[in-house]
């Protein structure tokens, strides 16, 4: 990979994804041995820069470090500078200064790894920035998609839930468009985007968008999840998560009506009984633990690929 | 005192019917005579080449004093304005405290007759403390030299204070001037809603934001007859409702700013701050009707919206950064450069009508007015370099930017304030 940072999907060409999706089947086989550790990276410093409350991803970052014998350092929002009134361009000059390799940043604002990106000679990492993007995420989602279709065009994907407020849904929208995959976007007319030109910018024509689930789900070959943002939302967009499951929540019942190798994804956290029913999540289409583990794998690509050329 | 001879150069005044090459004799800090003049005991300005004109003046800064000097002061504000040929500029209520009351416009008055080479016109508030909730004493505030009333920033959201604040105005005879944004279509928003805050995953600030306060305030208008200004319209949809208000005989003006008829959303893709204003730049389209309003003149003024912040400020993520840009120096530049409006059209958005919303004395290319001219090099290349501004801030979004056409003087009552040469 020949770019200085990772911070969209958006940016990326189809040879540069699948070089990343290759590089993680390669790497997976790691997580398989008994000792789960090469030397890649040694010497290597990844911090993570985590501006917004994560588990998922700081954790599957800092092992995918780890496993390549990086040494990764966490930075969390109680310990950071930003707290004390620090600019951001002047955390991103002290970052700098510090000569780490490569920074994961996650904040809860969109632009502001591209802020930093342009200020600091360490590879940035987009670990997801407000509602723009989520690039590993999306990398994550076409490994496991990958692995249990054999590919990634010509599928029905449908993406579900709180769409506006998503850079899961952004993010995933361009990587499975690019590769030529159709996109059902699906969600309440009040938590869908304003407008879906901006949602992708090439092959606008695999991208749809529908208020109603069944016809999201009919003959879909994956379901993705999302979870209800209200941390993002300043006014209600739907009157009661009653009457939300009634309409975009996930049951046997629905899952039914897709093709009958469907999997289920769902990023998380996820929230049992509304967005998802429990015998879902936990039922024979769900891959949501692979996901988890495929992330550990194109995180590990991702940094490889960044640093260890 | 004041006495200069301004030599040869093209005497602009449309209200004046004037387009023609002659001297400008001033005597005292006003026009003596206009025509060819004899050689007189005064220093001569040669204005070969140069179009000589009403001076131009900005109806809408932020000036940031009091309260805000770290950003921008009257006696700044004002170096900035002459050097971008503004002989005078209105200055809007939001400083700290805010300008609700005759004590805050004296002063404003005061120190810029102390320190500003351009002339300051306070803007008074509608509210108090811009709040919203009741009304500032307005007619001290024009006794005091106030020319208008604004909460500018923040609209007067509740419909029936805002009608009393008409119906109250007309007693004063001041245009009433309203920032249009509903707040809560707004809420959160930092950017214009569209398909590039949907690709950058910004919240959007839409259209009907500005729109349905424009449709209420027209309503508003023409049942209390005021005097109301539509501060720097931006979507196509507040163009086409003015247009129809005019036509019906609404007292109705409207400002544009030079980024509105410039710039587009799609400036915002590197999440710069420099590109983050209130209104937020809009869509192609809404750039396209914005210039057919000036063209068929919907569009009475350009106005900068000059609004200074603290490079601290602008250091930040883009959803935390404050909006706004500097506007003073660039106006004209972007005037003929972008917009290439022909120079009579210019005179009268940048000066005439300003004047006239205002009504402030009226001054021009007339015998017995105060000598208070702008002189243009239409012809004059020159590179925007930021770091070079008189401001005291350097938030603009066209540093690097090559334009043609400049002032190359200011003259403030018969003195040169500001002189350029090449």
């Amino acid at each position: 990979m020949t770019r200085k940072d990772l911070l969209g999907i958006e940016e990326l060409g189809r040879e540069e994804i699948l070089e990343i999706l290759d590089t993680a089947d390669s790497f997976h086989e790691i997580a398989t041995r008994p000792i789960k550790k090469v030397p890649t990276l040694r010497g290597r410093t990844v911090i993570n820069f985590f501006l917004e409350a994560s588990t998922r991803t700081r954790t599957s970052f800092e092992i995918a470090g780890k496993r390549l014998s990086a040494d990764v350092i966490n930075i969390s929002p109680s310990a950071s500078s930003l707290s004390k009134g620090e600019t951001l361009i002047d955390t991103a000059r002290t970052l700098d200064a510090m000569a780490a390799e490569c920074v994961i940043i996650r904040h809860n604002m969109a632009g502001a790894p591209h802020t930093i990106a342009r200020l600091s000679s360490s590879r940035i990492v987009n670990g997801g920035d407000g509602a723009h993007e989520h690039p590993t995420q999306a990398l994550l989602d076409a490994l496991t998609i990958r692995q249990r279709k054999g590919r990634l065009d010509g599928l029905k994907v449908a993406i579900v839930g709180d769409i506006a407020h998503s850079r899961v849904a952004r993010s995933n929208a361009r990587l499975l468009t690019k590769l030529g995959s159709e996109v059902w976007l699906c969600g309440a007319p009040t938590l869908l985007p304003p407008s879906l030109d901006g949602m992708v910018s090439e092959n606008r024509h695999l991208l749809r968008a529908t208020s109603r689930m069944d016809e999201a789900l009919d003959g879909a070959d994956v379901i993705m999840m999302l979870r209800i943002q209200f941390e993002r939302m300043s006014e209600p967009r739907f009157p009661s998560i009653r009457e939300y499951c009634r309409y975009f929540g996930l049951t046997r019942e629905r899952v039914a009506r897709a093709g009958s190798d469907v999997i289920v994804m769902h990023p998380g956290p996820i929230n049992r009984g509304v967005e998802i029913a429990s015998e879902v999540a936990d039922g024979p289409f769900s891959v949501i633990l692979n996901q988890v583990s495929a992330g550990v794998a194109v995180r590990m690509a991702v940094l490889y690929l960044l640093l260890g050329a | 005192m004041s006495d200069l001879l301004i030599r040869n150069g093209r005497l602009v005044d449309p209200a004046r019917k004037l387009d023609r090459i002659a001297d400008v004799l001033v005597r005292d800090g006003k026009i003596a005579a206009i025509g060819g003049n004899a050689a007189l005991n005064v220093p001569v300005f040669d204005a070969t080449g140069l179009i000589v004109a009403p001076g131009f003046l900005d109806m809408h800064t932020h000036l940031r004093e009091p309260g805000t000097e770290e950003a921008e002061t009257i006696a700044t504000g004002g170096a900035a304005a002459v050097a971008g040929g503004f002989v005078a500029v209105a200055a809007m209520p939001n400083t700290k405290p805010p300008n609700d009351n005759p004590s805050i416009t004296s002063y404003m008055v005061a120190e810029a007759r102390r320190s500003s080479p351009a002339l300051v016109f306070p803007i008074g508030a509608i509210t108090l403390e811009q709040k919203g909730e009741a009304l500032a004493e307005i007619g001290e505030m024009v006794e005091a030299g106030a020319v208008a009333i604004s909460d500018d920033g923040k609209p007067v959201m509740d419909s029936q204070l805002f009608r009393r604040a008409l119906e109250y105005a007309t007693m004063f005879d001041v245009p009433v001037i309203q920032h249009c944004e509903d707040l809560n279509l707004s809420r959160g928003g930092s950017m214009h809603e569209g398909v590039y805050s949907t690709r950058l995953g910004l919240k959007g600030i839409p259209s009907a934001a500005e729109d349905s306060i424009v449709a209420r305030d027209i309503v508003l208008a023409e049942m209390t007859r005021s005097k109301y200004h539509v501060a720097h319209l931006s979507t196509r949809r507040a163009v086409e409702m003015t247009r129809q208000a005019k036509a019906r005989g609404i007292r109705i003006t409207a400002e544009v700013t030079p980024h509105h008829f410039t710039l587009t959303d799609a400036a915002v893709a590197e999440y710069d701050t420099n590109a983050k204003m209130n209104p937020p730049l809009r869509s192609a389209d809404d750039v396209a009707a914005v210039r057919e309003g000036i063209a068929d003149g919907t569009i009475d003024a350009i106005a900068t919206d000059h609004a200074p912040h603290h490079a601290n400020l602008k250091m930040l993520e883009f959803d935390r950064a404050p909006f706004g840009i500097t506007g003073l120096e660039t106006a004209i530049g972007l005037t003929f450069t972008v917009l290439k409006l022909p120079i009579d059209h210019a005179v009268r958005m940048l000066s005439l009508n300003p004047q006239s919303i205002l009504k402030v004395t009226p001054w021009g290319l007339f015998e017995t007015s105060d000598a208070h001219l702008t002189l243009l090099d239409l012809n004059r290349s020159w590179k925007y370099d930021v770091t070079a501004t008189q401001s005291k801030s350097r938030n603009s979004p066209f540093d690097g930017w090559d334009f043609t056409g400049k002032a190359v003087a200011t003259i403030v009552g018969g003195r040169i304030v500001y002189r350029d040469t090449p």
